[in-house]
């Protein structure tokens, strides 16, 4: 019987010839990732550190980007606290406020390869099975322990295998078909597995790819990845030039618990619902609802080629009046390449504004939350009731697309209908 | 004892908003708005050696473990659930909160009921009926009997580094 890509990755990383789904086995990841929560995570273990010291200093990467800049003396003494322990324990990846989105930072910067481990102290980690990595979210307490000691236990998970044909049709991209996906399987249909990307990915662009894994923690899942193909050796080639590292991918009679198909043309602009991200619905189905508020960035959806469609749509023309429209690119080398290629002027333009990069409202700390009764439409992973300020608001989530369509027209929009 | 009951897909932003994650993250801070958006009475209400029963995905989203914390700070003596999801159930372990997964004695509980867990014998009973859970893996029982993931880890460090 052949291997999935988490059996194959997590024996490897063990050690052991062969692995089970629902086996224990101890690791030692090539990357951990902590963000502002590093100032809490190193203080619970501030004195071991002194005793022990930092298990590998290449380990941690460390990017300062949930509430920047710094909101209050609060956060800004916990930004303080996270520079003096890079400093003290020569942390060699570290990116301050205003490089960008941790999840963005990683891939761009080649810290995350194929066939890689990489955990993080965020449950977005689970971004890098786009490129081939085995990555997935953990606490902040393991994430202390894994400072002292570079080593922790994982569950090989069973795993759900996704095939997908076709291509997108116009005014349908990678976060639609998450969302669909999510929608059928509920916000726990892949808990504790693995989810595997097969069939022709040839119409789905890396940024895509991206959008898909980020959101696999929305439906459960420890782990979504992709193989190795063209499309990533292009963008490594980019980002981590002369890097070695070694693709792992399922055998082709591997096991799955469930395999899923889906025909790329036959997806829609789609849309989730408050308050939780199953809560799936076309488009269609909720257009005209009024809005107040747009946002485009995060980790999801915040990259050159979500802000380059946006603005595409809103080129020439202004979002309506009473929208705010917010724009957060997902780091520094993103916001340069928008400004170089006129995007950013043609978002402002537009009417938008353009916040630094960074988590921004996303998780409710901060820079455009909602008031109650306020109604946002968000390119990010997660609608939970209170998550992006009042408990009293909405938040619905789409496409890069759908939101700039909708900051058109200060109402729900069909995408399709302002391309 | 109290039994706190509550539905599916508790997600981390209503057992601890995310509006004060980089700004609560000891026991007393977290104390005061544990469940906040989800049942304001919570905080004020709760007793040590209370239970949660909840439906399933208890604990999705988020990996903050502000919630894991701050009920083990509380004194909850469990949490069943139908199931939980993956990383608050690692949090959960490693701050040493007991996680039991039982669909059927949640379906059982009527308000009122009196909820009785034997960890021993891997079964809860839910107004006098018996139902059993799936024993924890060594590895995590390692963990929760050493009281947390830190506290086990410095024994183990303790062991193999002297010190």
């Amino acid at each position: 019987m052949g291997k999935t890509f988490a059996e194959k990755v997590l024996a490897k990383k063990a050690g052991l010839d062969d692995v089970v789904p629902g086996q224990i086995v101890t690791v030692r990841p090539d990357h951990l990732l902590m963000h502002d929560n590093t100032s809490a995570i190193v203080s619970k273990v501030a004195e071991d550190l002194k005793t022990y010291g930092l298990v590998n200093p290449d380990l941690p990467v460390i990017a300062i980007d949930h509430v920047v800049p710094a909101v209050d003396e609060k956060t800004a003494l916990g930004h303080a606290k996270i520079r003096e322990f890079v400093k003290a324990y020569g942390v060699k990846h570290f990116f301050d406020v205003g490089d960008g989105v941790c999840h963005q930072i990683v891939v761009e910067k080649g810290l995350a390869l194929p066939g890689q481990l990489v955990l993080g102290s965020d449950s977005h980690t689970c971004t890098y099975g786009a490129l081939n990595a085995f990555s997935t979210g953990i606490d902040r307490t393991e994430a202390a322990v894994l400072l002292l000691t570079g080593e922790t236990w994982l569950r090989v998970p069973e795993t759900i295998k996704v095939v997908l044909s076709g291509c997108f049709p116009r005014g349908v991209m990678g976060k639609d078909l998450v969302l669909r996906i999510i929608g059928d399987i509920g916000a726990d249909g892949a808990n504790y597995m693995a989810v595997e990307f097969h069939g022709d990915l040839s119409a789905v662009p890396q940024d895509d790819r991206f959008t898909i894994a980020n959101m696999g923690i929305e439906m459960g899942a420890k782990i979504a990845a992709f193989p190795v193909d063209g499309a990533t050796e292009a963008y490594l080639a980019a980002h981590a030039p002369g890097a070695a590292y070694e693709p792992i991918w399922a055998d082709g009679d591997a096991a799955y618990c469930r395999v899923l198909t889906y025909d790329l043309s036959k997806l829609e602009p789609l849309v989730a619902k408050p308050h939780t991200v199953d809560n799936v619905a076309p488009v269609s189905e909720v257009k005209g609802l009024p809005i107040q508020q747009a946002y485009l960035g995060t980790c999801t959806n915040g990259r050159l080629s979500d802000l380059q469609v946006a603005a595409a749509i809103l080129k020439g023309k202004h979002i309506a009046p009473g929208v705010r429209l917010l724009v957060i690119p997902a780091s520094r080398g993103i916001f340069q390449a928008a400004l170089a290629d006129g995007t950013i002027a043609t978002l402002v333009d537009a009417g938008a504004m353009v916040g630094p990069p960074g988590c921004g409202p996303c998780l409710g700390a901060h820079q455009g939350l909602l008031a109650p009764g306020e109604r946002c439409i968000s390119s990010s992973n997660r609608n939970f009731q209170g998550r992006m300020g009042s408990k009293d608001a909405e938040v619905f989530l789409g496409s890069p697309l759908t939101v700039a369509a909708s900051a058109l027209t200060g109402l729900l929009t069909d995408p399709r209908d302002e391309i | 004892m109290t039994v706190f009951k509550y539905g599916d897909d508790i997600n981390t932003d209503l057992l601890f908003p995310g509006r004060y994650t980089y700004t609560c993250g000891k026991a007393e801070e977290i104390l005061p708005h544990l469940l906040e958006d989800l049942d304001k009475d919570f905080a004020s209400k709760v007793k040590p050696g209370d239970m949660i029963l909840a439906g399933k995905n208890f604990g999705c989203g988020s990996s903050r473990e502000q919630p894991a914390l701050g009920l083990k700070a509380v004194g909850i003596s469990a949490v069943v659930a139908k199931s939980f999801a993956r990383i608050f159930f690692r949090a959960a372990t490693n701050q040493g909160l007991l996680l039991v997964e039982c669909p059927a004695a949640v379906d059982a509980y009527a308000p009122g009921d009196e909820v009785v867990l034997d960890l021993g014998k891997g079964q809860i009973t839910v107004g006098g009926r018996a139902y059993a859970f799936p024993p924890l893996p060594p590895e995590m029982l390692a963990i929760r009997d050493a009281g947390g993931l830190l506290p086990y880890a410095r024994q183990r460090l303790k062991a193999t580094r002297g010190q």
